[in-house]
């Protein structure tokens, strides 16, 4: 089903994720993996909440604003609406460059 | 039959929605001012219940449940919103109808939630509200085929507009129909159990969700002829409001307008109240006999309460901020903004509401940390929140800089020495909230934080309505806590203040031989090594009740009949003739930390469902407020 989480998880050679873009950047959703977040949450609650907001394979997203200091959190556009988040909790958005 | 069964028990509707999807707009729309705000059982969120006579005039009751993503709670708030869907209160079946709101222009999000819902087998209305700004967007729903395809009635509202719900409330009333019909015809025995309701939920699994995302995405395909234009304004004003620099300079102005604005604008109002309590008091010390009634009347509740009510107007100013801002969609921006330099000592950027609202009263302050959803996150808040400089500080602050700092220019004439002494208590403050956030998040409440994941809504044009009836619910609630809890202290302090009543050729002021005269001397001793006088100590004890009365105690031992700004005047004379120096400045070092608020403590109690935390608060406060007057009358004494 298209519901399972993507085998081949962990980070990827040449696997983007989410907190790693800039300002400007846009990217497709491939995929939610929660591992390499370390979050105060039980496990496997972060990737449901980043699908609930919207974060889920397929999602366009777009960097649109930076926040200070560090440039972190980051505003979001995913398809129709914007979200902010911060960086570390990002990583757990697996990206490809859009097309 | 189902006539008899609606007239008997009106059918209870709930709106389920998304956070900022014009739900409570939708509400005020049906309701108007025909509703209430309640808190349910056992836990401390508000309930919001109204109702209306339908088109047919059926009379419906209408529940506005808490913004939510997901039936699968993460705060207090959508816990709630959950327990009621499921019919999870006691005596609370699940309601007859969902009225599931929807924001046109972001459909994707808001059908994520609908599809959840569907599957609890529930009677749903979709209400696709904020139509009009949606087709602005050149955004085109085909709301027949949605409805087909979903399964479930589908009426475009536009909850801002006059007759905009109308669509809504003819549905409204067949939907209820149907199900009173379906009801009866469902189970002819009188049914204890909750009928139809919902029992077997569970929390959908990630791969659930992932499921629901398709389905969504199925029903956009077919239904939505045309996404329309994105947001381009809102885009547009991000770019300013967001901007690293430019963002937060903007932030830092909206507070300082609001702050001015919490002074200014509240000031002639607060007078009037002034002068409405004392005309009341001369009356009724003017019409009663000299006597015990007389006094508990006017020194005890008229008084006391008054000292209390005369916040009214700086508190509705304040959360006209507050509410307008929010309505807006930049209160989640200026969350944004903070979250970094919050996280600097382990606070969320949500904590930044909470702490806002506290520099008016921490009651209001510790009720809006429930956004936040991690407890650890919620009760670092909660514990900090009195620290901020709350509007009861005012008068005394006021009292004693008038009375012991000379109003003379400093940095070169650009503010004045009572300006800046006033800036550096704020200061002191906020500073020493932080470093007590900083150590509980080092300490007690370790760990990771809690996620930020919040969406940035489009900006909107407040709607007055909405804010106008957010703003007359606040007065009221304010007001009914002055009408019961602070009233009942009142009369408890005003025993304690005047029983035993003074011997017969008494020099001193009557209090001094009450009760609290009896704690105050008792006191003194340990307070003597801070500097405080018993005069002091006596004020401190019916000055728990609220901070603000000690200046009223104090002008009773200085044995002083001025009242209101003739009282501040005369008695920063007196005092300024009778302690030094250090004294004053000890005082007001502990009136940066004490815990001196009944009212905080037991909205504390309530938030965090027990006394533990209150208890907690008070004592580490207590410990702060002493060494801080200690070093400040040592190194005082000392230097001058």
């Amino acid at each position: 089903m298209s519901g399972q989480s993507f085998p081949e998880t962990g980070q990827r050679p040449g696997g983007r994720h989410l907190g790693e873009l800039r300002k400007g950047q846009r990217a497709r959703v491939t995929g939610v993996d929660e591992t390499a977040v370390v979050t105060s949450l039980p496990e496997g609650e972060l990737e449901r909440r980043m699908i609930e907001m919207g974060l889920v394979e397929g999602s366009h997203v777009e960097v649109l604003h930076e926040a200070f200091p560090g440039r972190d959190p980051i505003a979001i556009r995913v398809n129709e609406h914007t979200l902010a988040l911060r960086r570390a909790e990002a990583r757990a958005v697996l990206v490809a460059p859009a097309a | 039959m189902s006539v008899m069964t609606s007239a008997a028990v009106p059918p209870r509707i709930a709106l389920v929605g998304n956070p900022n999807c014009g739900k409570t707009a939708l509400f005020n729309a049906l309701t108007g001012s025909r509703q209430k705000v309640a808190n349910y059982p056992g836990v401390t969120v508000e309930r919001k219940i109204g109702h209306f006579v339908s088109p047919l005039g059926r009379r419906v009751q209408v529940i506005d449940l808490p913004g939510t993503y997901s039936l699968r709670a993460r705060s207090p708030d959508e816990e709630v919103t959950r327990d009621v869907v499921l019919g999870r209160f006691a005596h609370e079946e699940s309601p007859d109808l969902l009225v599931c709101v929807a924001d046109a222009t972001n459909l994707r999000l808001n059908l994520r939630l609908v599809v959840e819902l569907k599957r609890l087998g529930l009677p749903i209305i979709l209400a696709l509200n904020m139509m009009d700004a949606a087709e602005k967007r050149g955004c085109r729903i085909d709301a027949a085929a949605l409805s087909a395809a979903l399964g479930v009635p589908v009426v475009p509202t536009v909850a801002i507009r006059r007759g905009g719900v109308q669509p809504l409330l003819d549905q409204i009333d067949g939907a209820v129909a149907l199900a009173a019909a379906a009801d009866a015809a469902e189970s002819p025995a009188p049914c204890c159990s909750p009928c139809g309701s919902p029992n077997g939920w569970s929390e959908p699994s990630s791969r659930e969700l992932r499921a629901y995302h398709q389905e969504v995405e199925g029903l956009l395909a077919r239904c939505v002829t045309d996404a329309g234009l994105p947001p381009v304004a809102t885009r547009r004003v991000d770019a300013v409001l967001l901007h690293p620099v430019f963002g937060l300079a903007f932030l830092f102005l909206v507070l300082f307008l609001m702050f001015q604005a919490v002074f200014a604008w509240a000031e002639a109002p607060m007078n009037l109240i002034d002068g409405a309590v004392s005309g009341l008091k001369d009356w009724v010390a003017a019409t009663l006999p000299d006597g015990a009634l007389r006094s508990l009347l006017t020194d005890g509740i008229i008084a006391g309460v008054g000292s209390v009510v005369i916040f009214l107007p700086q508190i509705l100013v304040l959360f006209f901020f507050i509410l307008v801002l929010e309505a807006t969609g930049y209160l989640a921006r200026a969350a944004f903004l903070l979250d970094r330099l919050m996280g600097g000592v382990g606070l969320h950027g949500r904590a930044f509401i909470p702490l806002l609202s506290s520099f008016a009263c921490a009651v209001p302050g510790v009720m809006a940390a429930r956004t936040i959803e991690n407890r650890a996150d919620r009760l670092a808040t909660i514990m900090i929140a009195p620290l901020m400089t709350c509007s009861a500080r005012l008068p005394v602050y006021t009292l004693l800089i008038a009375a012991f700092v000379p109003d003379r220019p400093v940095l070169g004439g650009l503010v004045g020495l009572p300006g800046l002494v006033m800036f550096a208590l704020y200061a002191a403050g906020i500073l020493s909230a932080l470093a007590v956030a900083f150590v509980l998040k080092g300490t007690v409440f370790k760990g990771a934080r809690e996620p930020l994941l919040m969406e940035l809504p489009a900006y909107r044009l407040p709607n007055p309505r909405d804010i106008a009836l957010g703003l007359f619910e606040r007065a009221r609630i304010f007001l009914a806590r002055a009408g019961t809890t602070i009233f009942a202290l009142m009369i408890v302090m005003w025993f304690l203040a005047s029983v035993p009543g003074a011997p017969e050729g008494a020099s001193e002021p009557a209090i001094q031989y009450s009760i609290a005269g009896m704690i105050g001397h008792a006191l003194e001793p340990l307070l003597a090594p801070i500097g405080f006088t018993w005069q002091i100590a006596v004020a401190l004890v019916p000055g728990i009740a609220a901070r603000e009365v000690a200046v009223g105690v104090l002008g009773t031992i200085y044995a002083l009949s001025d009242s209101g700004d003739a009282l501040q005047s005369s008695l920063a004379g007196a005092l300024a003739a009778s302690w030094g120096l250090p004294t004053a400045l000890s005082l007001l070092a502990w009136y940066v930390f004490a815990p001196q608020c009944i009212a905080t403590l037991t909205v504390v109690k309530r938030e965090t469902n027990g006394w533990f935390w209150p208890a907690v608060m008070f004592a580490y406060m207590i410990a702060l407020a002493y060494g801080a007057s200690f070093v400040t009358y040592r190194v005082a004494s000392a230097l001058l």
